[in-house]
Formats: structure tokens, C-alpha cells, sequence
């Protein structure tokens, strides 16, 4: 009776494991840069390339960096909830923009809006591969220090905003 | 009005699909013949009404119907027609309903080629049917209803996933979920012979030409997948063990070992316990792959969108379905007693091990692809399992298989002498690998170890399922003619041999492309040459082009071979318009011995661009070895003997009848 048994044990088992899998998200990568500061980088500003954006712009505030690019589709989706982070005014949104066009990302900007306080402009995607991007869009939130604490892969849906990117600003500009 | 229709026609099937489950199955229980008798009709009410709500969604695509929320996510006026039918199974609502349509068309065969078995089995056999089909329109109607409304009505719908715009992927669901449901079939005799009781050799003959069936349709669709994934994905691969990829294997692989296991069940009355597990895991194996596949607990290129309230159901449901004929099983299997004797050395043996090896493959697949599921609901950390561990854990397995393939024919039922077989099968062991030997020489100009064992290994499954059909046309009964013996020969042993012939083109496949492709992954210039594989590719430029809906950069180049040109390929870039999304069309020429394989990749600038060239020894016996399996499983599936036999029995049955009546009388 006990060999025959086994089968059904074994299912449910298997079934347990299947259960709690539902309430992970697969797609959760986590970063190694968690928990450390942002790399060193100097990079010319989108929409004025005379000045440049630097890792030191992080320092002294809570901030959220976003990678994105005009030909990025998921980006577009994103947008609007980019703009409703940014009326909220709870931390500044800096951009990442890589691999992109300067003439189309300006456009875009006008044409969809532009959430950001400023852009750096990763024409080449160097700096984004020092940031351990995988493809755009995705988010950073970084510390009064310049610490990499969250990072969220792919679009920002108003969920995700509501339940993880403010409560998580908020909690750390609560930390000092 | 149509969608409504439709809606309405799933839950009339649903109403349906309940009388099938539960009033045959009472009626089985207590034989009471007027319940039995509801199966049938009840059976093809739910098919009618499930054709006529599949209709209206189909109707609803092709009109451009917008205002059903799934025909405005997976469609476009500008889409081709045979894209807009085939977007009905496009996405999660629409797939399923397919799914449903397939198992109630399953469910209509039973019920017209049941007719010479016992009404009880067939009632029960249809109630089981029933009851997965009740699960599934259950599960259509409150979490996936394809015929929800929205508001208001957009003007234009979002278009369909453009990797599904290819002729390779319209054939492949449909064929994959044929052979899922199929599965459905060969579960409801088992659970229906536990319900009985009885579990005889008849179950198993019963059972064998609709597992096959079902076998084959799920080793087309898989061969499909495969065939789609190198010509759409532009990376030249035909396999990537991708969870999804698994989860149509795994099936598989059980699939394989019933469709064995059950052939000793019916000649040997053994192994009936484990025939019965096997085909309650082949479908368990299909519905677990549904749940992968719709729940999003795994990352895949082909998951369907993530909702947890989906999830929940299918789980409940599995654990019903499944965990109940476990349990059943565990409730009835010690009491099934299997008669049949065998000696270490027989066939019995090398089907045995066959199952043991098939099943062993199949979980080292589920424990790679739930890996990093387990570890993640530990909390143990994230990791992803990729193909170094399946290749590494998955081919030591098949090797000692594809050698048993060979023998397993030769050797007698019941006691076979080992060496007395392989006196026999000395020549072809001895051509086997000399072809092993000599073959990647004569292909390539080099060899290595594995490349020998492959191809020896491969020549050996040919030559040796050759030979059998061979010793049986030649050298059998002195009394007949070769002519008479070859028409003697039934059709099973015929779908054996091409079956098994169809592993060995399979494996000759594999092994030459793995062990002697070559790529390049170059920046080319307009009027550049590149060398490779003793082919030479010239650039002439890319040119825009115009699709019904997508535009697409066109790269033409020439391919050379001794200075004659021997194609032109075209590879593409396309992009879809409504989705923004790019999609590879890779350029291929395809030939018996090699495909020459273009990809290309981005602009660099204004005339170079990135493009990779691919060398791909015999990757069409891949494919076509798997046609052959495939084949092999329909003749022997088609085998006369079935039909014969079930006819036999009526006559039997008949004349036990009469004896019964006579009884009283004789002694």
C-alpha cells in the first residue's frame, strides 16, 4: 500500500511548491549593485549637453534613475506612470537614456511629456552596463548616499508604483 | 449578438459536460443501462455546442468584431485572414477554448469507435472525459471568458503577437493540444478500468490505438515547435529546453513509455499497475504543462499572461484531478495482480528498461525546469537551469535507449538468450560501426568520440529495425512467399520499424549539427564577401519592404559555392507596426545535407550591418526523423488488428450470451 502511495504524496508535494510559486514573481532578478553606491560615471545631459551628469548627483537625496530609450516599447507603456511619479514629487526622476537617438529622445520628451529632472545621455550604453542593465526599461531607487537600494526590471505599472516605488522612497527618506 | 451566442452555446456545453459526468458514471456504478446510455448523446451535444461557440469567435475575428476585448488584443483590420483565424488560438481566453473543442472532438471519437466495447467502460470512460471538460469550461467561463465585451469600442485592435505570423506556428498549437487532450483518452480508460476494477489485456487494447494517436499528434506539434523556433527566432537553434519546450517533452517521454508499456499489458497481461500510472502521468504530465505554461510561475518565452486567480484554479483543479486518480490508484493498484512470468533476459526486460530509462529522462526534465521554483519557494535564491544541465543529464540517458531500440524487436517474449540474439545481430552491430566510423569522415573530414558513439549508435537503431522487417519478409515460415509474408506483416510491426528508423535519422541529425555547425557573427558591408564552411556569402545591399502589416529591411546575399552561385537568401527584419515589436525572418536554404542560415542583425551604420551566418549540417533529419516517428505511430495505430479484433469480440461476447441462456440447460 505504501509504494502505491507514494505517487499521490509526491504530487501534492509538487503541488505545495506549485502554490507557493504563484505569489513569486520569476521575473525578480536581484541586482548585485543592490547595497552599493552607484558607479562612477560622467555622462553629457540630454537637453543640455554643455553640462555633464555625474554618479555625485545622487548624493544628499533620495532619487529614482530610470533606463529608457525611444525605441523601447515597454518604456512608452511605462510613461504615463513615470509622469504620475513625478507629480507626486516625492523624489526627483533622473533618466538613463541608452542606446537612443539625442534628436528622437528630445521629441519624445516634448511629444509624451518629460517626468525627468535631468537625462543622461548613454549614447553607447557603456555606463549601462556598469549599472548591470539588461534592457530597458528599468528602475533604480538610490539612497541619500548614493546607495543603490531597489530595482525594479521592465515597466512600472501603477501597482508597482502605488505598492513598491513610493511606499519604498518614502520609507528611506524616512531613514534619516 | 454572435459573441453572445458563443458565450452562451460554452455554457449550455458546460450543462452538458456535467450530465456526461455524472449520470454515466452513477449509471456504470449501479448498472442501471438507461443512465449508461446518456454518455453518448450527452457527449456529442457538448461537441456540437462547443463547435458553434468556437464558430462565433471565429466569426467575430474575421469580422473585425473590436468590441470583444480578446478579438481587440490579438487582432487588426490589416492582419491577413489566416492569421485572423488562426488568432483564435492566439492568446490564453482563445487557447483554451481550443483546448476544450479538442477534448470534446476526443470525446466524439470514443463514442463513435467505441461501439464494440462494454457500454459500462465506454460510460465510464466518457464521464471521466466529461469531468475534465468540466473543469476546463468551468475554468473558461470565470477566470477566461473570450467573449467579454468592452466600452467603449476601440477603432483598431492591438494586433497579434507577431512571433505567432508564421505558417509554422498556425499548425503547432492545434497539433501539440491534440496531442495533450489525446492523452485525455488513454487516462479515462485507466481511471475508468480502476472505477471497474478490471484491468485485463482488453483494457490494453482497448487503450493502445488512442494513446499512439495521441502520441503522434503530440510528436507533430512538438517537431513544429521546434521547426518554428529555428526558422522564426533567428538564433539557428531547434531546441532550447526552455520550460515550455519541457513541458510538451515531458508528456512526451511518458507518452513514449505507455504506448510501449501497454503493448506488454495486452501480449504479457503484465506491468498493468505501471501502465496504469503511465497514463494517468502522461496526462497529468499535459495538464501540469498547461498550468507552467498558464500561471507564470516559470519565466518562458511563451507564457501567457500572469494572473494568480488563474493559477489557483488550475492548481485546485490539478490537485484534484490528478491527486484523485493517484489516490484511486493507490486505493486499487494493490489488488491488480499482473500474471505474466519473464526471465531476465526477454523482451519483457528491454521494455522494462525502456520505461525505467524514458521516465528517468523525464524527471531529471521536471526537476531542471521546477529547480529554480523549488529554490525560490525556499527562499533559497534565484537561479535559472539552462541547457548545459539538460544536455549534460538528458543524452547519457538516451544513449543506452537508442541501443535497447535496436535489440528489444529480437528478443522473444517471456526468455530470450542474449547471446544467441546477438550471433544474430553480429553483422549489423559490425555495420553499425564501421557507418560510425567512416560516416563523419565522409560528412565532415574529422570525428571525435562522441560523434562515433552518435552515429554508430544511430546507424545501429536503422539498420537493426531494417534487418527485423528484413528476417521477417526473407526468413519466416518456409510455406509461404516472400510476397505472402510481406503482406502477412501487420501494420504495427510496420509503424515499429519506421518509428525506429525515425529515432536513428533523428540522432544522425543531432549529432552532425551539434558537433559540426558553424557560425559567424560578422559586420558586413554592401558588396563585402565573407568566408565560411567552404561557402562564400556576398552582401548586395538591404532594401526596404512593405508587409500587410509590418515593414521590413530586406538583405539580399549570395551564396557561392566554388564560384557558382547556388542561392540567394533573403533575410529580414521586420517590424510589426501595431506592437512596435521587431521580428527575425531568418533566410534559409535548406537542402538534404546542410541549410545555409542567414540572420540579420542591426545596422551598424550606413552600410554595414551586423549579420550571422550559420552552417548547419543534416538539421533537417531532425525534423524528418521526427515525421518518421510520427508516421510509425500512425500505422501502427491504424493496425487492422484493432478493428478485427474488436469485431472477434462482439462475436465472442455474442456467443457467451448464448451460453449464458443455454446454461441452465447443460448441466
Amino acid at each position: 500500500m505504501i509504494k502505491y502511495l507514494l505517487p499521490v504524496v509526491l504530487f501534492f508535494v509538487l503541488c505545495g511548491f506549485l502554490f507557493i510559486g504563484l505569489y513569486k514573481d520569476p521575473s525578480e532578478v536581484p541586482s548585485p549593485l543592490i547595497g552599493k553606491p552607484v558607479p562612477e560615471f560622467s555622462l553629457p545631459k540630454l537637453l543640455d549637453n554643455s553640462t555633464n551628469f555625474t554618479h555625485e548627483d545622487f548624493l544628499g537625496k533620495v532619487s529614482v534613475l530610470n533606463v529608457w530609450a525611444t525605441w523601447c516599447f515597454a518604456c512608452k507603456q511605462e510613461h504615463p506612470a513615470l509622469l504620475a511619479l513625478a507629480d507626486r514629487n516625492v523624489a526627483p526622476i533622473y533618466g538613463l537614456n541608452y542606446k537612443d537617438d539625442s534628436a528622437k529622445a528630445k521629441m519624445y520628451l516634448r511629444d509624451f511629456g518629460n517626468p525627468f529632472e535631468a537625462n543622461a545621455f548613454d549614447e553607447a550604453g557603456r555606463v549601462a552596463i556598469d549599472w548591470g542593465v539588461y534592457g530597458a526599461p528599468e528602475t533604480f531607487i538610490i539612497d541619500q548616499k548614493g546607495i543603490i537600494r531597489y530595482k525594479h526590471i521592465g515597466p512600472i505599472s501603477n501597482n508597482d508604483l502605488e505598492n513598491k516605488i513610493i511606499p519604498f522612497v518614502q520609507q528611506l527618506k524616512n531613514e534619516t | 449578438m454572435i459573441p453572445e451566442i458563443g458565450h452562451f452555446a460554452l455554457v449550455i456545453a458546460l450543462c452538458l459536460a456535467l450530465v456526461q459526468t455524472i449520470v454515466p458514471i452513477i449509471g456504470a456504478q449501479t448498472n442501471t443501462s438507461q443512465w449508461v446510455a446518456v454518455a453518448k448523446p450527452a457527449a456529442r451535444g457538448q461537441f456540437l455546442f462547443i463547435i458553434i461557440s468556437y464558430i462565433c469567435l471565429t466569426y467575430s475575428f474575421i469580422k473585425n468584431d473590436f468590441s470583444v476585448l480578446y478579438v481587440a488584443n490579438n487582432a487588426n483590420t490589416a492582419l491577413p485572414l489566416e492569421y485572423k483565424i488562426s488568432a483564435v488560438w492566439g492568446a490564453h481566453e482563445g487557447s483554451l477554448l481550443l483546448w476544450v473543442l479538442m477534448l470534446s472532438a476526443w470525446t466524439y471519437a470514443v463514442t463513435i469507435f467505441s461501439r464494440s466495447l462494454p457500454n459500462n467502460m465506454v460510460a465510464r470512460v466518457i464521464g471521466v472525459m466529461g469531468f475534465v471538460s468540466v473543469g476546463f469550461l468551468l475554468f473558461t467561463l470565470l477566470t477566461s471568458n473570450p467573449f467579454e465585451r468592452i466600452f467603449p469600442v476601440p477603432l483598431e485592435g492591438r494586433d497579434l503577437n507577431p512571433l505567432l505570423q508564421d505558417p509554422g506556428l498556425v499548425i503547432h498549437p492545434p497539433m501539440l493540444y491534440m496531442g495533450y487532450v489525446g492523452f485525455s483518452v488513454a487516462f479515462a480508460f485507466a481511471i475508468a478500468a480502476l472505477l471497474d476494477g478490471k484491468l485485463d489485456s482488453a483494457w490494453a487494447r482497448w487503450s493502445r490505438p488512442w494513446a499512439t494517436m495521441a502520441w503522434v499528434f503530440l510528436t507533430i506539434g512538438i517537431a513544429l515547435g521546434s521547426w518554428w523556433a529555428y526558422q522564426e527566432l533567428g538564433w539557428g537553434g531547434w531546441w532550447f529546453w526552455d520550460p515550455v519546450e519541457n513541458a510538451s517533452f515531458m508528456p512526451w517521454l511518458v507518452g513514449t513509455a505507455l504506448i510501449h508499456s501497454l503493448a506488454v499489458t495486452e501480449k504479457r497481461s503484465s506491468f498493468k499497475n505501471w501502465t496504469v500510472l503511465l497514463a494517468i502521468l502522461a496526462f497529468s504530465l499535459s495538464l501540469l504543462g498547461t498550468f507552467l505554461v498558464r500561471s507564470g510561475v516559470l519565466v518562458s518565452v511563451h507564457a501567457f499572461a500572469t494572473d494568480p486567480a488563474r493559477g489557483v484554479y488550475i492548481l485546485m483543479f490539478l490537485a484534484i484531478v490528478i491527486g484523485g486518480s493517484l489516490l484511486l490508484y493507490a486505493l486499487r493498484a494493490p489488488k491488480i495482480k499482473s500474471i505474466g512470468q519473464f526471465e531476465l533476459v526477454s523482451r519483457e526486460t528491454a521494455l522494462l528498461l525502456n520505461n525505467v530509462l524514458l521516465l528517468v529522462a523525464m524527471f531529471t526534465i521536471l526537476v531542471g525546469t521546477l529547480y529554480p521554483l523549488f529554490l525560490d519557494a525556499l527562499n533559497a535564491g534565484k537561479i535559472s537551469v539552462g541547457p548545459p544541465y539538460f544536455n549534460a543529464v538528458f543524452v547519457p540517458l538516451m544513449l543506452p535507449l537508442v541501443l535497447i531500440i535496436g535489440v528489444g524487436p529480437f528478443l522473444r517474449w517471456k526468455k530470450a538468450g542474449l547471446a544467441e540474439t546477438l550471433k544474430k545481430l553480429l553483422k549489423i552491430i559490425v555495420i553499425g560501426l564501421i557507418v560510425g566510423a567512416a560516416l563523419p569522415f565522409v560528412v565532415a573530414g574529422k570525428t571525435s568520440i562522441l560523434v562515433v558513439v552518435g552515429i554508430s549508435l544511430a546507424a545501429w537503431s536503422v539498420l537493426a529495425a531494417l534487418y527485423y522487417l528484413f528476417k521477417n519478409v526473407f526468413r519466416g515460415e518456409s510455406t509461404l512467399s516472400s510476397l505472402q509474408r510481406f503482406k502477412k506483416i501487420p501494420r504495427a510491426t510496420y509503424g515499429m520499424v519506421v518509428a525506429h528508423v525515425g529515432i536513428g535519422i533523428f540522432v544522425i541529425g543531432v549529432t552532425f549539427v551539434s558537433a559540426f555547425e558553424e557560425e559567424k557573427e560578422v559586420p558586413m558591408r554592401v558588396g563585402e564577401k565573407v568566408e565560411m564552411s567552404g561557402y562564400e556569402f556576398g552582401f548586395n545591399g538591404v532594401k526596404d519592404v512593405q508587409g500587410p502589416n509590418y515593414s521590413s529591411k530586406q538583405a539580399s546575399l549570395s551564396v557561392l559555392k566554388d564560384n557558382k552561385l547556388i542561392a540567394t537568401l533573403l533575410p529580414e527584419k521586420r517590424t510589426y507596426l501595431v506592437q512596435e515589436s521587431p521580428m527575425t525572418e531568418a533566410g534559409i536554404d535548406t537542402g538534404v545535407f546542410r541549410d545555409i542560415y542567414v540572420a540579420l542583425g542591426e545596422q551598424i551604420d550606413h552600410e554595414a550591418w551586423g549579420m550571422r551566418l550559420y552552417y548547419k549540417p543534416f538539421i533537417q533529419w531532425i525534423w524528418f526523423g521526427a515525421a518518421l516517428m510520427a508516421l510509425g505511430g500512425l500505422l501502427a495505430a491504424l493496425d487492422k488488428r484493432y478493428r478485427l479484433k474488436l469485431k472477434r469480440e462482439k462475436v465472442a461476447i455474442a456467443s457467451t450470451d448464448n451460453k449464458q441462456t443455454a446454461a441452465p440447460v447443460a448441466p
